[in-house]
């Protein structure tokens, strides 16, 4: 028996066709595909900004002098700053920052111009709200930004000297250092396993609660055409979900596509079956769609969090890290970033790859097993 | 005589068409059906009667292959529940009160659907349907999605899909529940049709006409079979009027042994 003979015996045909007639009437996978991702696009790609600009700051200016309203004007240069007001002393500094209105305030000193003037160092005070350590560390940048300026400006002649030491920053990838960038492609592998974990862990929830599953169990179909038959619409599903990003992400956000497409999207295969693999895990545990839709989204926050989509893994602690491994969104993360922003080949995603599908072959075998008990 | 028990006819024509041998299915502590010995011959109506919880739709269950037995052996159109579960599905038709329509699937489409899951194809598949459509009296009724269907609509879409593949025997599990009288009357007459053919029919109901409408009646309660036979004798045999007398009387006693 070949192995067409063999598919038209294990009844897939029928069970495919039923589930693409449901898909199109179901107007929740059509949300999934096209709704969601760009609702979450737009949110992710506006909203989040991992670099902070635009910090803002009162001025408690003592000295009251074009130095001292040089020095303000150099630090808003910079746009890490905004000057959000003047304030008369040390209290209605501290109050702007305990009221939130200012997340930092400079102090200069009454003897700052006259310092200055004397050829000694002038000092000035930056008080900085450090409970938000990305505003804060901003701020902080951007005070000893404004302070080297500042000073090479009031000595030329030292501005003109070769610096004994010069780091030069080139940076790669993303010149412009929009969060965008980083975040968009990221977004891709977190909106997959969103869609497919919820979509594969209600799709035989639905018919055990709609009673379909007993009659189905009943009829000769066998297990492996069941499974195979509720999850193939879902890989289409994520293909056409993950497009539906790189077009909105390239058209409004200007996300870079330097690599191989047909790779990536070669390359997503593993991921999208682990992904729907656990679905059918989750399917196998639960009793209603409630339960099951719950269920996935216990995945969304350690992906947010943990695989690196928002925040370097460089930055956790090893045990976040360690637990970040256990997440296939990790290394696809890896895929997608090496692939549209890097422009990278095969050869430096060969390891992702091959985690990925070790993953997703033993999460579905895993998954089919469990699921020939549960038939019962 | 259908296809499906013409394909059979060699080994069941002469043999029983179920055959339960001390089957017996435990749910944890709790017995569910204990040691049940039964035949059930060729073309019988049999029907099962008990109060809720009694075994019907577990050993139902068991025999369609949805439920494994703890002990004990059974035997469907001549094949063995515990390892021909396979050949068991594509003789066997199975209906339950739940009806196993899609919803968001026309009355056609859910047919064609379960007409090509038991291996109908093509021209066979569309000559099928056309004959359901027109014998169950759906042709109108075709194009409706089955969430739009009334009760005793969706029971003769759900019937249809059930004899597809025309199954040699026919499981019913409660399929008139909450269906108006008018379209359960409807229901059985096919049903004794079918039976007419030559279909075995194994049908558990709470409503007694429907009872007196079988060949033959087993009474389970809370696992046991208390009595079988035709549904006058076993009335007689409780000394009652009729089967619902007996049943009445048996729903008592069952009440009484459980406080």
């Amino acid at each position: 028996m070949n192995a067409v003979d063999r598919i038209r015996r294990s009844l897939l045909w029928p069970m495919l066709r039923k589930e693409f007639i449901q898909m199109r009437r179901d107007k929740l996978t059509f949300a999934l595909m096209f709704g969601i991702p760009v609702i979450q696009l737009l949110m992710f790609g506006f909203a989040v900004r991992l670099e902070v600009r635009h910090v803002p700051m009162v001025v408690l200016d003592y000295s009251s002098s074009s130095e001292s309203r040089a020095l303000v004007t150099v630090m808003e240069q910079t746009q890490n700053f905004r000057v959000v007001g003047p304030v008369k002393s040390y209290d209605e500094l501290r109050d702007a920052i305990e009221s939130g209105r200012a997340k930092a305030g400079i102090v200069i000193p009454p003897d700052y111009m006259k310092n200055i003037k004397r050829g000694r160092t002038a000092e000035a005070q930056m008080i900085v709200d450090a409970a938000d350590p990305l505003g804060s560390s901003a701020a902080i940048a951007g005070a000893s930004l404004a302070s080297q300026v500042r000073a090479m400006q009031l000595n030329p002649a030292a501005a003109d000297r070769p610096l004994p030491l010069e780091v030069r920053v080139r940076p790669w990838y993303n010149p412009a250092l929009r969060s965008e960038v980083y975040i968009v492609p990221g977004l891709i592998g977190v909106l997959l396993s969103l869609t497919l974990l919820m979509l594969a862990g209600i799709a035989v929830v639905k018919e055990r609660e709609h009673g379909t599953f007993e009659q189905l169990v009943v009829t000769p179909i066998g297990k492996t055409s069941i499974i195979l038959g509720k999850l193939l619409p879902f890989v289409v599903v994520g293909y056409v979900q993950m497009t539906s990003v790189i077009i909105v992400g390239k058209l409004l956000f200007d996300v870079p596509i330097r690599g191989s497409l047909p790779l990536l999207y070669l390359l997503s295969a593993p991921y999208i079956v682990a992904n729907l693999a656990v679905g059918l895990l989750v399917s196998t545990l639960v009793r209603t769609q409630i339960q099951a839709m719950q269920l996935s989204l216990f995945f969304l926050m350690p992906n947010i969090l943990l695989s690196g989509f928002m925040f370097p893994r460089e930055a956790m602690p090893v045990v976040a890290q360690w637990l970040g491994m256990a997440l296939p969104l990790t290394f696809y993360l890896n895929i997608l970033r090496g692939i549209l922003l890097k422009g990278i080949g095969f050869t430096h995603l060969w390891h992702e790859t091959l985690i990925l599908s070790v993953v997703a072959v033993v999460l579905i075998s895993f998954s089919v097993i469990r699921f020939s008990k549960t038939v019962q | 005589m259908t296809a499906g028990a013409q394909a059979t006819s060699g080994t069941i024509d002469a043999a029983p068409a179920i055959v339960m041998d001390h089957l017996r299915r435990e749910f944890g502590p709790l017995v569910a059906v204990e040691a049940l010995t039964l035949t059930v011959p060729t073309g019988e109506v049999f029907g099962m009667l008990g109060p809720n919880g009694s075994g019907k739709t577990t050993t139902i269950r068991m025999l369609c292959g949805l439920l494994e037995p703890t002990s004990g052996s059974a035997t469907v159109a001549g094949f063995d529940v515990r390892t021909q579960s396979e050949e068991i599905r594509r003789n066997i038709g199975y209906m339950s009160q739940r009806f196993g329509l899609y919803d968001d699937l026309t009355a056609w489409e859910n047919l064609d659907f379960y007409a090509a899951v038991y291996g109908l194809v093509g021209r066979v598949r569309r000559d099928r349907i056309a004959e359901l459509l027109q014998e169950l009296d759906l042709i109108e009724r075709k194009d409706q999605m089955a969430s739009t269907l009334s009760g005793g609509w969706k029971q003769r879409v759900a019937l249809a899909c059930a004899i597809a593949h025309k199954p040699a025997i026919l499981f019913l599990d409660e399929p008139t529940a909450g269906v108006d009288p008018a379209a359960r009357k409807r229901f059985w007459d096919t049903i004794r049709q079918l039976a007419r053919q030559g279909t075995t029919i194994v049908v558990t109901t709470h409503y007694m006409d429907e009872a007196e409408r079988c060949d033959r009646v087993a009474f389970l309660s809370r696992g046991h079979l208390i009595a079988l036979g035709m549904p006058d004798d076993v009335a007689h045999k409780f000394g009652q009027k009729s089967i619902e007398d007996v049943f009445i009387e048996l729903q008592r006693r069952d009440e009484g042994a459980r406080v």
